[in-house]
Formats: structure tokens, C-alpha cells, sequence
């Protein structure tokens, strides 16, 4: 089985273009009329449903953004009557008050047929034994990797995350093939592994499902040589159902969109304006199936690059990259943008721990970046002067790439808190808002 | 020749005495210690009887640490005799990394540890000058 549903994962650029053009237009009626919130967003901007025929019309919608998720908590944005839902999910609530997202029960199985797409791209069929460690519960991740496993007819270990030595255990006893969970939990379970004595091929999983945090291209062939797989990208947030916006197919070259049920658009964060194919960007979502929590122009603040070029593994969907960042959690650092992720590269290039903390202050005006970075047996020596000169040259590494000179600290292995779910990497002191 | 245990030490409180208990506790004793510091993190260098057992209780621990081949020399307990040693080495082309002296039961000696850039030829060096570096056995000999 190479694709889950492949009249809609194959389909040609004028049937997709068709779908989303009738889609749209039936979405933003609906939206018109069952929600106040985004009604008057509409109205202030002089737009009536009428005004959209199609996809090329979408640029004249107004944008929604995390703060107007907020701002209409808990139901101002929910689209048909509480009786209609059937479950709601919720998004960490890190960056502030919580977002609280709406499913009708075909909201779901379209997120589970989204799920299912991204499982059977990363080769797995009802022989498979899928083990996920997302989180169960309010995040999105589990529930919505569970579903998809079912719809693929895989043997599903609903594990949630944490309790490793339990995880690997189950992944040996019951021959886990598949394992799903976010990145920073799959070098955890790699390490403990390694610690457990365990070699990768004494495991027998092909294949892994990462999402719902940013990794990079390094942490995966880390991941793979720790845990013997081939370690495929998946995308998703709360407000537009969870994982299985996008994934990575075979290829590893950016995830296809599901556009039958979103529609991208990467835009200018700075002037809202729409920019064309291959421009790097801020990803921009329109849900167009979503019933009970459809968002119209959502503006996700990642930043990344739609590629319209025909993929080898057949599917016709738009691919987006990895995201480089979050332009709402990129740094900046004496009037220098600073993605986390570029520090993270060279951690990894230097052969350093991922596991590392940014910590951003303002001393008499002057901003400080600070970062713990865990030392490893092999860095270590007896002698002050070769750690020294390891720190200063990855100082140096790094100030070449970010334009900014880091105070490195070195600190003890495991001493960085490690989460079982998302990594906490970035502590900003400035309060330079609110 | 003997084997030093190198121990990482973050930069905060209880450190130095978290690897004090650790091995207090498995009932080791420490012949020397010295502490090279910095404002970031802090080496601890140990001689004890065992050193890989040693190094291996305090990485169970969760600490990094290796074992640093270094020259135990003992010396007359009077003045001058660093001078000399540290003539002898540098004059012979050998760089001294670090060095640290701990108490011989013998109360007319001292021995001094030599973190060196080249222990052959440090070790050549000074047996030439009948000083004796000293293996495991020698220091440890009850």
C-alpha cells in the first residue's frame, strides 16, 4: 500500500484547485453566518460572503492569529451548536491562556484519514504494530496518531508518552514497527536505548512519526542511527485539527499539505500580503472541511517555503518545508533575529548535546545571550585549557552563524531539564512585552 | 606512572560535596585532591587506590570523568626540590600542565603529581636525576 487514499493524494493540480475553489466558498458562508467574531471581522473589512468565489479570492479574508483565539475563548469561535461536538483538544497553553479547539465526529475522521495518509506514507500497512508515544489527553498528538493508526488497520499501543523503560520494553515484546511521538521524546527513548544496552537493531523499528515541536536535519539522522528507522517530518496545530496538516513522504523532502481540506498560503509577517510559490514566509491556514471549528486564514507565525514542484512519490499536494522558525518565538537579540533552531545546528554539527537552554537578558540595556550547553565524556578533559578552548570555538561557531557573540556555559550531562513532551529551550528575562 | 580521576564539576553549590559523599559512603579513601576552577565549571583531580573502580562509581553517579595517566614523584621535604623537578622537565623540553603535592607518611618526603605533556620522556628525565616516579604499588604499599 503506498498511499492511504490515492484518488485524493494523487489527484491532478485541477481537481485539488477545484475542491478547495467549492470548499472555500461553502466554508465562508458558513463561517458568515454561524460566527459572530469572524462575521465582524468581515464587516470591518468591507467583505461579504459573496465576495469569494474561489481560491483566488481568499487573500481578501481577514487574518485570525493566536490572540483572537483568545480573545473569543472558549466558544467565540465555534461554528455549530455545542450538541454537534463530540471532543475538544487544547493547546498547551505555554505562550498564554489556553486555545480550546472543536471537533464534530467528521471533524475527526477527516483528522484520522489525514493521520492514516502520513502513517501509509511512512510504509505502514495493517501488518504494522504502531506504538504512540504522543501525549494522550488534551493534546492533540496521541488522539490524533491514534486515529490514523486505527484507520490504517495497524495494531495500536496507545502509550502516551513518558514511563520510557515501559515503552521500550512494550517496543520489544510486542515488536513495535512504527513509533510516533515528538522529537525530542524519540532521542530520549534513543539514549536510554543505548543506556539499556540495547543495540538498534535488536529493535524492530522501520519507521517514526515526529512532530509538534521544531527538529532539524541533524537531530534526525540521530534519531535514525539511535533507533534503527528512517524517521519521517509530520505537521499540525490544535487550531486546524492537530498532527496531519502536512507530512513527509518517502522522499524526506518537505511534507505535502492535505490540501482537499487546508488551504496554504505563506504571506509577509510584517505587511500581510500574500507571496508567491517558493518564497519563504509565514504559513497561513484555511480549513475548508472543519465544521465545528473552522478557522479562515489562521496564521500559524511559522515560517516556511511552499514547493509546488512535482514530488517522486507521486503525490500531487503542495510540500512546505520544515519550518526555519517561529517568527513569535524568534529572538531578537541586539537587533538580531535568532531562531533557536540555528543554535540547535550547531550543537549538532560540533557534535553537542541537542539538549540546550537559551537564556536572553537585558543588563544595563545591553541584551546578554547565554547558553547551557551540556558537556559530553567525549569533550571533557583533565585540563582546563582544552575545555576552554572547546567553548571558546563553539562560541565562535556560533557567532559566526547568529552575527552575535554567546556566553557558552558548559554544564553537566542530563542537567538541562528534559521533558517527556516539548522542550522548554528558550528563557527570555527581558519582558520586553506586556 | 599512576592513573589520576578526572572529575567535570558544574559551577554550583553542593557539587564537590555531592562526589565526597558518593564515594564516602562506598568507603573510599582519597590520597590527594586538587580543584582547578573556573568561573563556568570546576575539574576535580583524585588519587585513590583503584582509580577504575573509582572512575566507575562516580560515573554511576551520573558525572563525567576519565582517568588521566600522571607521574607521582616523591620528593625530600625541603626547600628547593620543586625548583629542581620543574628545572629538570623544562629543561628537557617537557611542559608541566598542572601539578598539585599531597602528604607522604614518611614525614621527611613529599610527593608531588605531575600533569606533564609527554610522561615518557618526563619519566626518562627524572629517573635520570634518581628521581623515582612511582606506580600504583609503590604509593599505595601499606
Amino acid at each position: 500500500m503506498k498511499y492511504y487514499q490515492p484518488e485524493i493524494e494523487c489527484a491532478s493540480p485541477e481537481q485539488i484547485r477545484a475542491w478547495q475553489d467549492e470548499r472555500l466558498v461553502a466554508q465562508v458562508r458558513h463561517v458568515y453566518d454561524n460566527v459572530p467574531y469572524y462575521r465582524n471581522l468581515m464587516q470591518e473589512k468591507g467583505v461579504t460572503p459573496d465576495d469569494i468565489k474561489g481560491r483566488d479570492d481568499l487573500y481578501k479574508l481577514p487574518f485570525l492569529t493566536k490572540s483572537d483565539l483568545r480573545d473569543a475563548y472558549p466558544y467565540g469561535l465555534l461554528a455549530v451548536p455545542t450538541s454537534e461536538c463530540v471532543r475538544i483538544h487544547s493547546t498547551s497553553g505555554t505562550t498564554g491562556k489556553r486555545v480550546v479547539a472543536f471537533y464534530t465526529q467528521e471533524d475527526i475522521d477527516l483528522w484520522d484519514d489525514c493521520c492514516a495518509r502520513a502513517i501509509v506514507a511512512a510504509g505502514g500497512t495493517k501488518e504494522d504494530v504502531c506504538q504512540v508515544a504522543y501525549g494522550f489527553g488534551l493534546f492533540t498528538g496521541g488522539a490524533g496518531l491514534n486515529g490514523g493508526s486505527h484507520k490504517v488497520g495497524c495494531l495500536t499501543l496507545p502509550m502516551s508518552s513518558g514511563n520510557t523503560e515501559r515503552q521500550i520494553q512494550f517496543m520489544q515484546d510486542l515488536h513495535s514497527t512504527i513509533i510516533c511521538c515528538t522529537p525530542s521524546y524519540a532521542a530520549y527513548i534513543g539514549e536510554t536505548v543505548k543506556e539499556m544496552g540495547i543495540k538498534p537493531e535488536e529493535l524492530d523499528l522501520k519507521a517514526g512519526i515526529f512532530g509538534a515541536e521544531p527538529w532539524t536535519e541533524e537531530m534526525r539522522r540521530d534519531i535514525e542511527a539511535s533507533l534503527g528507522l528512517k524517521a519521517y517530518d509530520i505537521y499540525g496545530l490544535t487550531e486546524t485539527s492537530g498532527p496531519g496538516v502536512a507530512f513527509e513522504c518517502c522522499e524526506q523532502k518537505g511534507m505535502h499539505i492535505n490540501e482537499d481540506h487546508f488551504i496554504a498560503e505563506i504571506i509577509d509577517p510584517e505587511t500581510g500580503e500574500v507571496l508567491p510559490d517558493g518564497e519563504k514566509g509565514e504559513l497561513v491556514f484555511t480549513s475548508i472541511t472543519k465544521k465545528a471549528f473552522p478557522l479562515l486564514r489562521y496564521r500559524t507565525r511559522d515560517i516556511c517555503v511552499l514547493n509546488r514542484t512535482p514530488c517522486s512519490c507521486g503525490r500531487t499536494h503542495v510540500r512546505m518545508s520544515k519550518p526555519m522558525g517561529r517568527s513569535d518565538d524568534m529572538l531578537i537579540i541586539r537587533g538580531v533575529n535568532v531562531f533557536p533552531s540555528q543554535i540547535e545546528t550547531v550543537l549538532l554539527e560540533k557534535g553537542y548535546s541537542p539538549n540546550y537552554q537559551i537564556l536572553v537578558d537585558r543588563v544595563k540595556n545591553n541584551d546578554t545571550l547565554d547558553i547551557n550547553v551540556e558537556l559530553s565524556p567525549e569533550q571533557f578533559s583533565d585540563t582546563v585549557k582544552e575545555i576552554s578552548a572547546g567553548e571558546a570555538a563553539l562560541a565562535n561557531d556560533i557567532k559566526t552563524v547568529l552575527g552575535i557573540n554567546p556566553k557558552i556555559h558548559l554544564v553537566a550531562p542530563k542537567s538541562i531539564t528534559r521533558s517527556e513532551g516539548k522542550a522548554v529551550r528558550v528563557i527570555d528575562k527581558r519582558k520586553l512585552h506586556d | 606512572m599512576i592513573k589520576q580521576i578526572s572529575v567535570f564539576l558544574e559551577n554550583k553549590k553542593g557539587q564537590l560535596a555531592d562526589v565526597a559523599a558518593i564515594l564516602g559512603g562506598k568507603n573510599i579513601n582519597l590520597h590527594a585532591l586538587s580543584i582547578a576552577d573556573t568561573q563556568d565549571f570546576g575539574i576535580l583531580r583524585l588519587i585513590a587506590e583503584n582509580p577504575e573502580a573509582v572512575a566507575e562509581i562516580v560515573k554511576d553517579a551520573g558525572y563525567i570523568c576519565s582517568l588521566t595517566d600522571v607521574l607521582a614523584v616523591s620528593v625530600p621535604h625541603t626547600p628547593g626540590s620543586l625548583a629542581h623537578i620543574v628545572q629538570i622537565l623544562s629543561a628537557g623540553g617537557v611542559d608541566i600542565e598542572y601539578t598539585y603535592a599531597f602528604a607522604s607518611a614518611d614525614a621527611d618526603r613529599a610527593y608531588m603529581v605531575f600533569r606533564v605533556s609527554d610522561n615518557m620522556t618526563a619519566a626518562a628525565l627524572l629517573s635520570g636525576e634518581g628521581l623515582k616516579t612511582l606506580s600504583e604499588k609503590d604509593l599505595f604499599a601499606k
